[in-house]
């Protein structure tokens, strides 16, 4: 529905509305170069169950195109914004949701006289407070450390642009001559922008860029507010759009992969994140996410409001990840063949940590991953961290391996990380919020052995898709870290499945094994260890013993004497 | 050696008597004490404690650990063993263990306890019951003490913690005990008084002769059956940066059969009543 309203001065704003009447107002505003169908996407998520309300701002779309530099100062700016809350939402405070120049305005209406008390909430992307910047490069040049003047410099270069648009003509002249129009689609924006909105948005920067940064005032505002800062932005450094909780008493900062033009690259996400804080505001639980994002208050962990789950974690290194996790105050969501495994797991993590759920699952049932990714996602939301730990271990010749020992094998070690990164990274590129999948090989990935054919197949598989997916999923900010433990001391070697051998022939070689593993005596822990660094690296291949590390390096630097290597018989006797 | 007195039934309810006391002394220590308080002056009360009911020399002094102590982190000379400056705080962990000689008997104790309300500890003091039916049912079936502390290992492993016992002295979850005979002085060296140390060294060389220990750990020399005796048994388990452990006497006869010298001892009372409650 489409409709004309007429502005403190005269100007005519087009204004769209969709969604649900009598239902919380959400309004949208675009930014520069853009109009209002900056939003079709996230207009069309929201609509089912709020009244969205989008106008394109002067200078842009159908609404007037003044001449003069003044229309564009931010106080009537501000006043565009009051005139569109009046008509929509005359008796009821409003949801915001700004882009860019969008942002910039509602951030003047909102910590200014004129939306006073019609604001419930604020969603800021890519746009700061001019004001607040203003003090922010002030601060920086009053006391340059290393880091500030680097956040400076940064800004400053990526905000070139800034000045040339205070030059005459020449910005006019490359709007004529279509060089924004090839530009700007390279990084994620429209391209399709009349000339006329190019020209006349540059009144933008002319009206307000100099008056706003050279004097700042003082602009703090209590509406509850969350700025989306993408972490590819090539405009607005993040650091200049979140330092800002001086100003902002009730702030929250969402880093999110993707780059400047989020709403139209990533409308769920923004859909969501908008969602989340308008729900809240509106009387609802704080979701996990957001409580994340908060600045205010001490953090208890490293992870703390993460969601981590771990497959297997009911013994081992999945055990040990999962305590570590917990006690840096991430909620830890635990699944395991064994039942009693799980539940024990989770009882631990609530005695060094926060306390974690624990769910039966075998990984190598397709099936049954897909009904825990659908509990998971309606109990515990979409996870941050996902551990493909599961997997069990074989060991004999090639030959006495029989095909359901592969298929066994082949089933819980790769088919359960193929279910694992499908489904439960599946959630992780839909949250949008990036994330980590973590999937455990080993180091007989890349150490060939005749001890240990079926097994390393399977891990080695895992790596290669680790790589792979790796590579996938960058664009979507999700990072895939592969994990080659080597001889970890866990309960692996008392459950493997030693071929071609009889009961108590396969009794005594668990036994010499796990001998071995408790000499080397490399504890879980410690590899729970690595792999949280791994994490917080989002390292690519993570050896975690020294044996798995020099083993790297040599399969890299002298295969050759690997494949030697691989003719000894190292099964312990 | 230290299994010549055991059949003796009035050395053995000296034994216990001791044991009782030691266990007394560790059990009102623990109730006074109160934030602040630093493990030196813990250890100090236990010391007193004893020193004015009749006990006259130490196997070992009195130790007290507080915090991560408990567990053993950061420990990596025997000193580290000895009560430090560290003061204890709400919901800390601490144990206190002390090894007094009264009349040639010795008792040997480890109490663990909490200062307020930790889930770490209380988790770890409801799994170590465990450990105290592991080793008494492999006593007595005539396993070999290497394959027992590997068993210990096994169900240490399966529950998620560590073992602590291993950061002791000969990693050992248990040594055996005797009646003190020695005319050196009353003395202590290292924390330990050297009339037992004496009596320990003698055992260690003839056990030694028969390629046994009266220290049980996980290497060769333990593997044989529990020799009769006296046992201070005390595995000590941990999670994170919580320790606990118990520390009790299991008598060894001379056919291999095992009993713990008192049943009546604080931790199994606890865990008498939480079975009981559940």
């Amino acid at each position: 529905m489409n409709s004309d309203l007429t502005s403190t001065d005269g100007v005519l704003l087009r204004v769209h509305e969709a969604g649900r009447p009598g239902a919380p107002v959400v309004i949208c505003v675009h930014g520069y170069p853009d109009d209002h169908t900056l939003w079709d996407g996230v207009v069309a998520e929201l609509a089912e169950q709020y009244h969205v309300v989008s106008y394109d701002v002067r200078g842009a779309g159908e609404s007037g195109h003044p001449r003069r530099r003044r229309a564009y100062q931010l106080d009537q700016l501000a006043h565009d914004l009051m005139t569109v809350v009046e008509a929509v939402s005359p008796d009821r405070p409003v949801h915001l949701l700004a882009h860019d120049w969008g942002s910039i305005q509602a951030w003047h209406a909102l910590t200014g006289q004129v939306l006073r008390g019609r604001v419930a909430s604020y969603t800021s992307i890519s746009g700061p407070c001019l004001d607040h910047v203003g003090h922010w490069l002030r601060a920086r040049l009053r006391r340059p450390t290393p880091r500030r003047l680097r956040e400076l410099i940064t800004q400053l270069v990526s905000s070139w642009y800034i000045t040339f648009f205070q030059l005459p003509l020449l910005p006019e002249l490359a709007w004529r001559a279509r060089i924004p129009q090839r530009v700007i689609p390279l990084v994620g924006g429209a391209g399709s922008l009349p000339v006329t909105d190019g020209v006349r948005g540059l009144q933008l920067y002319r009206a307000n860029m100099l008056p706003r940064l050279a004097r700042p005032e003082a602009r703090p505002t209590e509406v509850p507010v969350q700025v989306l800062a993408p972490q590819r932005d090539p405009f607005v450094s993040s650091a200049l759009q979140s330092d800002i909780g001086r100003w902002a008493s009730n702030l929250a900062v969402r880093e999110l992969p993707g780059g400047h033009w989020l709403p139209r690259t990533h409308p769920h996400v923004v859909a969501r994140c908008a969602r989340e804080l308008i729900e809240h505001t509106e009387g609802g639980p704080e979701p996990r996410a957001l409580h994340r994002a908060r600045r205010a208050g001490p953090r208890r962990g490293r992870f703390e409001d993460k969601l981590v789950v771990i497959t297997g974690a009911g013994s081992g290194i999945g055990q040990a990840t999962a305590l570590e996790f917990a006690e840096h105050g991430a909620e830890v969501v635990v699944t395991d063949i064994n039942r009693d495994a799980a539940e024990y797991t989770a009882q631990l993590a609530g005695a060094v940590g926060r306390p974690a759920s624990a769910y039966t699952v075998d990984v190598s049932d397709g099936g049954a991953v897909e009904k825990f990714g659908t509990l998971l996602r309606e109990r515990h939301g979409i996870p941050d961290i996902v551990i493909n730990n599961a997997g069990i271990g074989v060991a004999g010749p090639f030959l006495d391996t029989t095909v359901a020992e592969w298929e066994r094998v082949i089933e819980v070690n790769l088919w359960g990380v193929i279910h694992g990164c499908r489904v439960l990274g599946g959630l992780l590129v839909e949250g949008g919020a990036g994330g980590t999948i973590v999937n455990i090989a080993s180091a007989a990935a890349y150490l060939p052995t005749r001890a240990l054919p079926a097994y390393a197949t399977t891990k080695a598989a895992v790596l290669a898709l680790s790589q792979c997916l790796r590579g996938e999923l960058a664009e979507a900010g999700v990072g895939v870290v592969a994990i080659c433990p080597g001889f970890v001391n866990t309960n692996i070697t008392s459950t493997t499945r030693f071929v071609g051998l009889g009961a108590t022939e396969e009794r005594s070689a668990r036994q010499r094994a796990t001998q071995m593993y408790h000499r080397r005596n490399f504890t879980p822990r410690r590899a729970a260890r690595a792999i949280v660094r791994a994490v917080e690296r989002n390292t690519a291949i993570a050896p975690i013993t020294i044996e798995a590390k020099a083993g790297l390096i040599a399969s890299r630097l002298t295969p050759g004497l690997l494949r030697a290597m691989a003719r000894a018989n190292l099964t312990p006797r | 050696m230290a299994g010549r007195q055991v059949h003796d039934p009035a050395d053995l309810g000296k034994f216990r008597e001791l044991q009782q006391l030691a266990y007394a002394a560790t059990q009102s220590v623990a109730q006074t004490l109160e934030p602040g308080v630093t493990e030196k002056q813990a250890a100090r009360r236990v010391r007193d404690y004893l020193l004015s009911r009749g006990v006259q020399d130490w196997f070992h002094t009195p130790f007290a650990w507080f915090g991560d102590r408990t567990a053993f982190r950061g420990f990596r000379t025997p000193l580290h063993f000895f009560p430090t400056h560290r003061r204890l705080a709400e919901n800390m962990p601490f144990i206190l263990d002390c090894a007094p000689v009264r009349d040639g008997f010795v008792a040997d104790v480890g109490h663990a306890g909490c200062l307020g309300t930790n889930p770490g500890y209380e988790q770890l003091m409801d799994d170590l019951s465990a450990y105290r039916e592991l080793i008494f049912t492999r006593v007595n079936d005539g396993v070999p003490l290497q394959q027992i502390y590997h068993d210990v290992d096994a169900l240490i492993a399966r529950q998620g913690y560590d073992n602590r016992h291993r950061v002791y002295p000969g990693r050992v979850i248990a040594h055996q005990v005797g009646k003190v005979h020695s005319r050196l002085p009353k003395f202590v060296v290292a924390g330990f008084g050297i009339r037992s140390l004496q009596t320990l060294v003698g055992d260690l060389i003839v056990e030694r002769m028969h390629h046994r220990s009266p220290l049980w750990a996980d290497g060769d020399i333990s593997n044989h059956p529990a020799t009769p005796g006296l046992w201070a048994v005390e595995p000590h388990i941990g999670l994170r940066d919580v320790g606990v452990k118990f520390e009790e006497i299991l008598v060894v006869n001379d056919n291999g059969g095992a009993y713990w010298l008192d049943d009546d001892l604080p931790h199994v009372r606890h865990w008498q009543r939480s079975s009981a409650a559940s």
